[in-house]
Parts: C-alpha cells; structure tokens; sequence
C-alpha cells in the first residue's frame, strides 16, 4: 500500500447539530442474577439475585461492581483494565461468553433478569472466579514464542506487509479464555488444546520470521490437538477481539494436511 | 508462614517487569510477583507507538529526540536519562522485533513509523515520523511478546500474589537494604516472605487516585505507597499528565496516533482551535498543552454536547480504509462505548487521567534514591512506578513504552549483576507482622464506612481540585478532604471475611495506598507555586525557574510537617543538566 498522507483539514467545519453522541443518559433498572459459589462457606452453588438502578453507557461490569460495592462486597470476580484489552473478566453472560466490560446493558434484554456465571469447562475457584492454570498449560505448550536460529540481522528482519498481514488477525488474542471455554469439545474433554492455543500456534506457524512451524504442527497433530475441534464456531462467536478462530484453526488443519503430503 | 528464596525478585510483570525478568531470569534465580496475571497488566492497554530514531522513513537522529523528551517536559528532565533513553531506544526496538513483535512494516519490509505529539525534525521544525507501532495495538503487541519471551526462558512467575510490604534491613556496614518482600496470595489468603538479594518495583502507577482515569482499576499505585511507608521518598508527585483524549465521560484512551494519522480537534464552532494555542505543530502538540486547551475550550463556553462538557475529535475526512488499517481498536471502542461511527461522526472526548511523571527516584541503573544523593544496594525500580525523570513534569507520547523498555532491561541486567556478587541478609523475626496486623485490623473492622464510597469520594475530588486547571484553594481544598477521608479510613468495614480471593480486603489495602499517594501528590502540588508541564497553578501561571527548576521530593516523616500537613517532608534534589540550556516552551 502506498503511504497514506492525510489532506490538510478545514480550519474550521459546519458540524451536525446532532454530532457526538447522546443527549441526556437515561436510567433505567435492571434485575441481575448471579451464580455464587464460595467453597469456604458451602460446597453447593446457588443463584443470588439482585435489582439495581443504572445507566445508559454502564455495562455489566458497572453492574457488578455496584453490587460489590454497595450491596455485597463479598461478590468475586477478576477485571482490570474496563475496556476489553486486558481479558480479566470473561464469563457467561445471558448464557453466551463475554467479557462483562464490553457488554453495555442497554443492549441486552433487560426485561428479563440478565444471568451471569463463570465461564464452563475451567474449576470454579469462588462466584465468578476459575482456575485459569490449566488453559495457560496448553497455551505455554503450544510454544508460543518466535523461533529463529539463523544468523541475527544488525537491524530488524525484514517481512513484507502482506507477510506481516498473514498472521495479523491472531495476534489480536488477548487470553481472555472465552473461546476456549465456550468449546463443547474443551467441556467434556480438559486435554484438548482448545481454540486459544491453536490461535496463538497459528500466529507463529504463519509468521514468515518463525522456523518452528513444523515442530508446533507436530503438537497440534496429536490426538489432543486441532483434530477434535468439529467446527461449532462457539469459539468464533466467542471472541470479544473478532479472531476467526474456526478459520483459523482450519488453516492449522491445512498446514498438517499439506505438510504430510 | 512460607519463605521463598530467589536472587532477584520483581514485582509487577508488566512490560518493565517482564523486560527485567527477561534478563534477570537467564543471569540468576529470578521471580516475578504479579497482583494479576502478566498478560493482564497496563502495559497491554498502550495503543500508538513507541519512538525510536531508526530513521527507517524520514531524515531522524536519537539527539533530536533527546532534545524532543527534554523540552517535552518542560525542562524538568534529567538530561543523562533522556540521553541514555533516546539512543538505547533504537536497540529496544530492535529487541522486541528479533523477541517476534509484529509491527507495522514499511513497503521495504522494514519497521513502519509514524507522528506522534512533540516528536518533531530538528528541534522543533516539523513534526517527525519517529514512532514504531503495531496498528493501534502496540502495548498490546509488547505485553504479549515479553511474555511470550519470558515462557521461553522459563521465567517464575508467582500469579496473583499482591506484594504489601517491602522488608528493609541494617547490613553490617549500617546501610539499609532490602532483605526481601512480604506478600499475599489472592488465592488461599496466605502471606508469604520472598527473601532477595534485589529486589525491582516495577508495578506500575496510580492513576485511580482519579475519577476520570485511562488507568485500569488495579492501578492503584502499590508500589510507590509501600517504598514511601518505607522511608523512600517520592520524587515529582504533583505532575500528572491528563491525556487529552478520553471518551468523554469513560476515560478510556483513545490513542495521539489518531491525531498522529491526521485526526482533529474541533469545539462546538467546528473549529480547529488548536491552530490558536500551538501555531507550529497544532493537534500534535504535547499532551499537557493540548488537554489545557480542550479544558480552555470548555471553560470558555465552546464546549460540545448537551452540557458543553467535551470537544471532538473528527476524524470524518480519512480514509474510511486507513482508519480500519492504522485505528482498529479505537474506533471499536467509540462504537462499543458512546455508540458513535467515526468515520461519519466526530468522536466526544475530554481529558482523562494517564500517567503519574513521578514516582520512586531512580538513576539511569535504575537504583533507588535513599535521598538527594545516595542510591540503596540491592534496590531497583522501573517505569511508571519510578522516576528516572526521563519525562520531567511532562510525558511525551510512546516515551513510557519506551522506557519499560529501556529502563526495564537496566533494572534486570543491574539487579542481577548486584545480586550475583550480594550475599542474602537475614529476614528478621517479626518481619511479616506489619502486613499481619494491617490486614487484622481490616478484616476485624466494624466502623460504618464503606471502601467504594471513600474511594468514590476521593476521586471525585482529585477530578474536580487537582485536574489540569490548579489553584492554592483547590489543592487546600483537596488536602482537607484526604485529611477526612483518611480519618474515615480507621472506621471502615469489609464484608468478605474469608481467606479465598478475598478482593474486599485488597480494595481497602489499595484504598490505604490510594490515599496516601493522593496527599503526597496534593501537598507536593501546593508547594510548587509555578506551572511547568502536567502541573498548571492559575495562580502561578508561568515556569519560574529561579525557584522551581528542581525536583520535587517528599518524605514520610511523623516528626515533620510540610504546608502545614504533618507527617511529611520536604526536601529537593537537582535536575541534571548535559547540553540543553532551558528555552521558553513554544510550538
């Protein structure tokens, strides 16, 4: 692509009387259910419900933390960052995996109580908190880093920008776990690698710098490997950052195809 | 109790950290404390670039971004650090690269780069293309490949262990140094002793002492709070840069590589107004001039929206295919967040609180400052947690990805070489008991208060007294309300009594540092009766650099008092001049 210069702007421009954004925010009330769990206190899971007066932009996390922080401070549940980057707070939300930062409550259908529970196939730790030691054990054991034993250049490798643009979609995942979580597959059986980890192989397997596509392939051939995912796109629907994951995992499926040939 | 035993540990695994622990990890036995798990750290949420003068698009050399980050923070950098900081800054680039960072690439195949506000050609003549970025994703791309890197090297990571406590001793010679941490594990609720030869803060800063924050919710300022408790001053407190383009009434950032790719300010005449406050280089001004200008603007009745509370950012006339290409993330979250299509419709933003300029006083080794003049052995710091003062009293944009970066691999490759040669001091007896007895008395709490409303109340008046505009009656007026706040501190009371992923205790922990750093900030801004970068006083509206050209540096001392507060002390250290003589900031 050639370089892109950007026109000199107007000085000054006729704006739409109606530009950026909202007039006054609406409340409205919402009733939230939310599935606790706390092993210190009883072995058994049940639903507490809660109703709460919010705003036009909050969003399931804003509702969460007006519960932790005015009605039940003993609600768990992991976030950071707000804003969808950082992956704290995936859970299932309306039944569907999300993260509860990015999920504005004007969206869902609030005439019903919206549910919120943690995401499946992962051992609940306590409420919305799981133990997310086994998905960063596939993850680490795909080899999730750049392999290049040949000589160092002085200054950067060189990759073209369509080189660059082959593994550009997969370099987006944020390990949020949603995808790998939301897999049927993933649920009944805790040894497959999950959707996750064969995007985060496939964002090395593609990148034109990286020698140890074949070595990766090799993992993922294994019976545990991308064999068992039968294209449910759950993972796909999943994805809070938009990764075509059952592309992406079919590409994988081609390089073993093609690599036996 | 447990004790572990590492040659280095280091708290925080954001980039800083992990650089640190990149190097540290393959000298000697490291490990990394983290409240979150590493790939959920700050770091990932940094968007435009990170500045290098590789020169790999236009005419640039690393002496004119020395000059860039200098007069960026408005002189009140320390000229060694920006030096060691802009030149180390092409290899850091280089690293990530060959460490498998996909950036931008340029039709040539090599590193693509673009404007970012204050990075100009020769001192000032033009903006320059001199940032390295990933789309608008480049913290994202960073945080991944250090982790990426650290699971290659098999670095130790402890994941949601808070570090509470840092454990200083007296060696034999008399000197105080670190003998290790004290921390807590979010899991089972245990507290646990890490005994170290170095020990490197990396975690980060604390920017929700604010209300209208960039930061995320675990910024919290963990690290400073516990140095301070320490006897370690705090260096530059009062300057905080407020980024000029939060989505207005969210904070969350929308990158300067939006300007950079030609983006534009407008108020509710449609104009440009920044081609009134910076002739030169307009929207690409530095972030501290360009966020007193949109404030300007609304104060001055131009403001945009039903309460004229915000100004646009329109970035109409691009390329709807260039957006896509170069902003991704961000015009997703205008969408996501405010409902807004910015390829059709101009943006609401507003200045939203970013970054902390100061922090634990370092040197270009990343030692910690004891005082003014002597370093700690054994003890490191940083990034935004530090203050190398390599920003001054104003950040440049992509400098802080760049000083992770550079300052992060000082801190690993230093702290390693000292504990290499270091023998481990003897941790005493009782010294877990000062964390055992904090969080004793929250749990066992039973005043009225509640965590959520003193926090809430304390960033409502950080956002209303302390934001870009200053005077001596906001700051007073600041300071009062701590002072009651920290009162009300003693009588609050948590719900969650139970050992496991107990978040209701740490909020009240982080509410304590939250606190503490927001006085520190508060006093040191009422001292300083000038305006130079990020700290603007109406009252004192020019530099004034007969009085004020030094560094900040405040003490907790119980027996002291400083503007009438008690508890604290003042004192200063000199800025550290190489080649640049201070000049009137204009652009």
């Amino acid at each position: 692509m050639a370089d892109f210069e950007a026109r000199e702007p107007e000085s000054k421009v006729q704006l739409a009387s109606e530009s950026g954004g909202a007039g006054a925010i609406p409340t409205f009330d919402v009733t939230v259910q939310v599935r606790r769990y706390n092993p210190e206190v009883s072995s058994e899971a049940h639903w507490d419900e809660f109703k709460l007066t919010m705003y036009g932009t909050d969003r399931v996390l804003d509702a969460l933390h007006k519960i932790k922080w005015e009605l039940d401070g003993s609600l768990s549940f992991r976030r950071s960052c707000a804003h969808g980057i950082c992956g704290s707070d995936a859970m299932r939300i309306n039944g569907r995996n999300r993260l509860a930062c990015k999920t504005l409550l004007k969206d869902l259908d609030l005439t019903k109580p919206i549910t919120i529970e943690p995401i499946k196939g992962l051992p609940c730790e306590k409420d919305l908190i799981v133990d997310m030691e086994p998905f960063f054990q596939a993850y680490r054991e795909i080899m999730p880093f750049l392999v290049n034993d040949t000589h160092e250049p002085e200054r950067e490798r060189l990759q073209s920008q369509e080189e660059r643009a082959r593994f550009d979609d997969t370099t987006k995942c944020i390990l949020c776990a949603a995808c790998t979580s939301s897999c049927p597959i993933f649920w009944t059986d805790g040894q497959y690698f999950g959707p996750s980890a064969i995007v985060n192989a496939h964002r090395f397997i593609f990148d034109s710098r990286d020698d140890a596509g074949d070595m990766r392939l090799e993992i993922l051939n294994d019976k545990e490997g991308v064999w068992r995912c039968r294209t449910t796109f759950n993972c796909t629907e999943a994805c809070p950052r938009g990764i075509e994951i059952t592309k992406a995992i079919a590409e994988v499926k081609q390089a073993i195809l093609a690599r036996s040939l | 109790m447990q004790v572990h035993k590492y040659d280095v540990v280091i708290i925080g695994a954001g980039g800083a950290g992990m650089r640190a622990a990149i190097e540290a990890g393959q000298r000697v036995r490291t490990a990394v404390l983290t409240k979150l798990y590493p790939t959920r750290s700050h770091t990932g949420a940094a968007q435009g670039g990170m500045c290098a003068a590789l020169a790999n698009v236009e005419e640039d050399n690393w002496e004119w971004h020395t000059f860039d980050t200098i007069k960026g923070g408005d002189y009140l950098v320390d000229q060694d650090s920006a030096e060691v900081m802009a030149k180390e800054a092409i290899d850091a680039v280089l690293d990530l690269e060959k460490m498998g960072l996909p950036f931008n690439r340029t039709p040539e195949g090599r590193i693509d780069q673009r404007r970012f506000g204050g990075h100009t050609r020769d001192h000032g003549k033009a903006p320059v293309r001199r940032a390295c970025y990933a789309a608008d994703r480049t913290g994202h791309m960073i945080l991944q490949t250090l982790y990426q890197n650290c699971v290659k090297h098999n670095v130790e990571f402890y994941n949601e262990y808070y570090v509470l406590d840092l454990i200083m001793v007296e060696d034999e010679e008399g000197q105080r140094r670190p003998a290790g941490v004290v921390s807590y594990d979010l899991a089972t609720g245990d507290v646990h002793v890490f005994q170290a030869k170095s020990v490197i803060f990396a975690s980060g800063g604390c920017g929700k002492i604010f209300k209208t924050t960039s930061n995320a919710h675990t910024l919290t300022g963990d690290g400073m709070a516990i140095a301070w408790r320490r006897g370690i001053p705090l260096e530059d407190m009062e300057f905080v840069q407020f980024h000029p383009t939060g989505l207005a009434g969210l904070g969350i950032l929308v990158s300067e590589a939006a300007r950079g790719e030609g983006g534009i300010l407008r108020n509710s005449d449609g104009e440009r107004f920044m081609e009134r406050y910076a002739p030169t280089i307009k929207d690409l001004a530095p972030r501290d001039i360009v966020a007193r200008s949109m404030a300007n603007e609304v104060r001055e009745g131009r403001g945009c929206g039903p309460n004229k509370d915000y100004v646009l950012l329109d970035l109409t006339h691009l390329e709807p295919a260039h957006i896509d290409e170069k902003l991704p993330d961000i015009t997703e979250f205008a969408r996501t967040y405010l409902g807004v299509e910015p390829y059709t419709e101009p943006v609401p933003v507003f200045p939203t609180a970013h970054y902390a300029m100061g922090g634990i006083p370092t040197n270009i080794k990343a030692e910690v400052h004891s005082d003014s003049e002597k370093t700690i052995p054994g003890l490191y710091a940083a990034g935004e947690v530090a203050c190398v003062s390599v920003h001054g009293s104003n950040r440049l944009g992509t400098n802080s990805l760049l000083d992770i970066n550079v300052f992060g691999k000082r801190a690993g490759i230093y702290a390693a070489e000292y504990a290499a040669g270091a023998d481990f001091l003897p941790i005493p007896e009782d010294a877990a008991d000062d964390t055992l007895n904090l969080l004793n008395r929250i749990r066992k709490g039973e005043g009225s208060e509640k965590v959520g409303q003193l926090r809430k109340e304390l960033q409502d008046v950080m956002d209303a007294d302390m934001q870009v505009f200053r005077t001596e009656e906001t700051i007073h007026n600041a300071v009062r309300k701590i002072v009651e706040l920290e009162e009300r501190y003693k009588n609050i009371q948590i719900q969650d009594k139970g050992k496991r992923f107990n978040l209701d205790l740490l909020e009240a922990v982080e509410l304590g540092f939250l606190l503490e750093l927001a006085k520190v900030m508060s006093v040191a801004a009422l001292h300083r009766k000038e305006s130079r970068g990020g700290h603007f006083r109406e009252d004192y509206p020019d530099r004034d650099d007969a009085n004020f050209m030094k560094h900040s540096m405040v003490y907790r001392d119980d027996s002291a008092e400083m503007e009438g507060i008690k508890g604290l002390r003042f004192d200063t250290k000199p800025v550290t001049f190489t080649r640049y003589e201070p000049m009137e900031r204009k652009y």
